[in-house]
């Protein structure tokens, strides 16, 4: 039940007693104001190392091909390792399920004009799965699909950027875009958290591509996601068969590094996840620390407050005060204080955070804040370290005899 | 008029009944590694109404069978009955519920919380028998009322001279309809004069019936009451009724 007149009697005594429920506050302020500071600059950091891959998929595996450093089978090194539409489909056949999307890369720098307006953009010609691999929004029209493809039509999906360079203030949908001399009809406009690079991109199809700048089959590059069921080592193991695979497929040395990169971003993910997971070890162990400084500075400062009161406690015992009623004064007493000085050292952390976040910024560290699942963690952090730091100094004063109490000096 | 003749005729009538029974009743305290023996089997039995002063040079034990009897301190051996209840196994809560139903207590230094204002003081004991807020204020604004303080209900004990704050302890000490009053030096930190105006307020109480047990070393303090009881070493050396002096000729 809420007892009113309980907490007149704690609120009447912390009043009384202001400086040094202030001084014996002060340290659990200052512990859970560098916890939340700490707090909020890792979870900042945080923020930047899972923004530097939010451009792309985080189960992408990025397959690129390059010169043999190492003879094998009778070839000599220095053999270029070219990928063409049957590793494609070898790809896609072979993993099946394992493979949850894929496309293939060619690239091609274009001088783009529209009207009167020119300037050089990079083509990436690729498949249908393109977007999902590249986190590609599509604000206006479509991206590009199987028909395309089938069709070899010259059709084009642009950035954010390329439309606003070359077609000002005007929808670029449905015109036509000049690429070396070749007009594509835009059929869509996308924008990407990747950055400004990333939306300066024009996208066509793969087979267009192939048949304009070369007549070939070949292709740049082939990126895949994986089935996201699968777990960082399944990942790894996945990629790891991957690659053997491909450079015995190319006759390439199995311990030759150039030939055929396979570049898993589980294994960076894995890597941010520990990093930031060990950041926020130490912070915690930090955190903690001060807290049980803190702890420890309120439990002392409570055991003098009850010598303090010795007598005012002899007396209201003589006056029929049971010992849970001084027990609770005490406890309550103590989980107040820790309370009110942590709230004012996370909201002050908060505040500081607020401050700073502009400054933080230039340091890597993107939107430093503190959530609600921290403040309701911290709210039972401090009832818990409140009672603790209450507990010796409630038992010690329910010890308190009367008669020693209210003895003359 | 009518307070003494119904006294006189209860005498008469039937014996008052027993306020306190106390037999062989030993109390030491250690010291170093001998012990000090304090109190050496006192016998004593307190009626309804009566007035009793325990007399003693210091040392003589007074104060330890006063704290005895107010259940502040445990008796090492012997037995002792309050109205019928016999206080035996005291633990700490139930000590705490038969100290705020049955005694009241008076201090020579007062005892009052500095940061209580006197209506709080008062109102204290009835916060530990669980009454509500404005039942508190009300009753504590009538004992207030009784010593004459009700004007300075929202006064600090440090607002208030000695007199006032032993008169704000006798309410508190009120404020529960204790059965039985103790007081240990009641007017040992006052002037004569204000002695005399408590004592005469004391005198009021057990004309109205109530129960008193005093500490004190001061002989016309002592001779305010009804019944003396004189300790030595331990013993009770004396025990006998008196007449009364009235602390109202002095005021």
């Amino acid at each position: 039940m809420f007892d009113l007149d309980l907490w007149r009697e704690i609120f009447q005594s912390i009043n009384m007693n202001r400086t040094r429920s202030l001084l014996s506050g002060f340290t659990v302020t200052f512990a859970i104001l560098l916890f939340a500071i700490l707090f909020g600059i890792a979870n900042g950091l945080g923020n930047t190392f899972a923004e530097g891959f939010v451009d792309d998929a985080s189960n992408a595996i990025f397959i690129n091909s390059g010169r043999t450093t190492k003879a094998s089978n009778g070839l000599q090194a220095g053999r270029r390792i070219q990928f063409k539409n049957e590793d494609f489909d070898y790809l896609k056949n072979e993993f099946g399920d394992k493979v949850q999307y894929i496309t293939a890369r060619i690239y091609q720098n274009v001088n783009a004009s529209y009207k009167n307006e020119n300037n050089n953009y990079t083509v990436r010609a690729c498949h249908p799965d393109h977007k999902y691999l590249e986190n590609t929004l599509i604000t206006e029209g479509r991206f590009i699909n199987q028909l395309d493809l089938n069709e070899k039509k010259k059709v084009a999906v642009i950035g954010r950027l390329v439309e606003e360079d070359l077609f000002l203030k005007t929808s670029a949908l449905g015109k036509f875009i000049n690429l070396n001399g070749i007009q594509y009809k835009v059929v869509g406009i996308f924008k990407d958290d990747g950055g400004d690079n990333e939306e300066r991109m024009i996208y066509t199809p793969v087979t267009t591509a192939q048949q304009i700048y070369g007549n070939n089959d070949y292709l740049d590059q082939i990126n895949l996601t994986y089935n996201p069921k699968m777990g960082y080592d399944e990942a790894l193991g996945f990629s790891n068969t991957l690659t053997t695979k491909l450079k015995k497929r190319f006759q390439v040395a199995a311990s030759d590094q150039r030939a055929i990169r396979v570049r898993n971003m589980a294994e960076g993910t894995k890597i941010v996840d520990q990093m930031t997971f060990g950041l926020g070890m130490i912070i915690l162990v930090i955190g903690f620390g001060t807290l049980i400084a803190g702890v420890v500075g309120i439990s002392n400062i409570m055991i003098f407050i009850v010598k303090e009161r010795t007598k005012e406690i002899g007396i209201r015992k003589a006056l029929g005060a049971s010992p849970k009623s001084i027990v609770s004064i005490i406890l309550i007493e103590s989980v107040l204080i820790t309370m009110i000085a942590g709230f004012l050292g996370l909201f002050i952390g908060m505040g500081v955070l607020e401050l700073a976040t502009p400054v933080l910024e230039d340091f890597f560290i993107k939107d430093p804040s503190v959530n609600t699942n921290h403040i309701v963690g911290a709210t039972i952090t401090l009832i818990v370290a409140g009672t603790i730091a209450g507990y010796l100094p409630a038992k010690k004063a329910s010890q308190i005899k009367p008669i020693v109490a209210l003895r003359d000096e | 008029m009518q307070s003494n003749w119904y006294q006189s005729h209860k005498i008469d009538s039937e014996k008052p009944p027993i306020m306190l029974k106390i037999s062989k009743l030993h109390k030491s305290y250690p010291i170093g590694d001998s012990s000090l023996h304090v109190l050496k089997g006192i016998d004593l039995s307190v009626e309804e109404g009566e007035m009793v002063a325990i007399m003693g040079s210091s040392g003589s034990g007074k104060s330890t069978l006063l704290n005895i009897i107010g259940m502040l301190d445990e008796l090492d051996e012997g037995e002792y009955v309050l109205d019928n209840v016999p206080i035996v196994n005291l633990t700490e809560k139930k000590a705490a519920i038969y100290r705020n139903k049955f005694l009241g207590f008076i201090f020579q230094s007062f005892n009052l919380i500095s940061y209580k204002n006197a209506l709080e003081n008062v109102g204290l004991p009835l916060y530990y028998q669980g009454l509500k807020r404005s039942e508190r204020v009300e009753k504590a604004l009538f004992h207030l009322e009784k010593v004459g303080l009700k004007a300075w209900a929202k006064h600090l004990p440090n607002e208030l001279s000695g007199g006032q704050k032993q008169r704000v302890a006798i309410a508190r000490a009120l404020a529960a309809n204790p059965k039985l009053l103790l007081a240990d030096e009641p007017t040992g930190a006052l002037d004569t004069k204000t002695s005399h105006e408590i004592m005469d307020f004391i005198q009021s109480l057990n004309d109205e019936g109530k129960t008193i047990l005093m500490v004190t070393h001061e002989e016309d303090i002592a001779n305010m009451c009804k019944r003396i009881v004189r300790l030595k070493d331990g013993v009770i050396m004396e025990d006998v009724k008196i007449e009364q002096v009235r602390a109202s000729q002095y005021v």
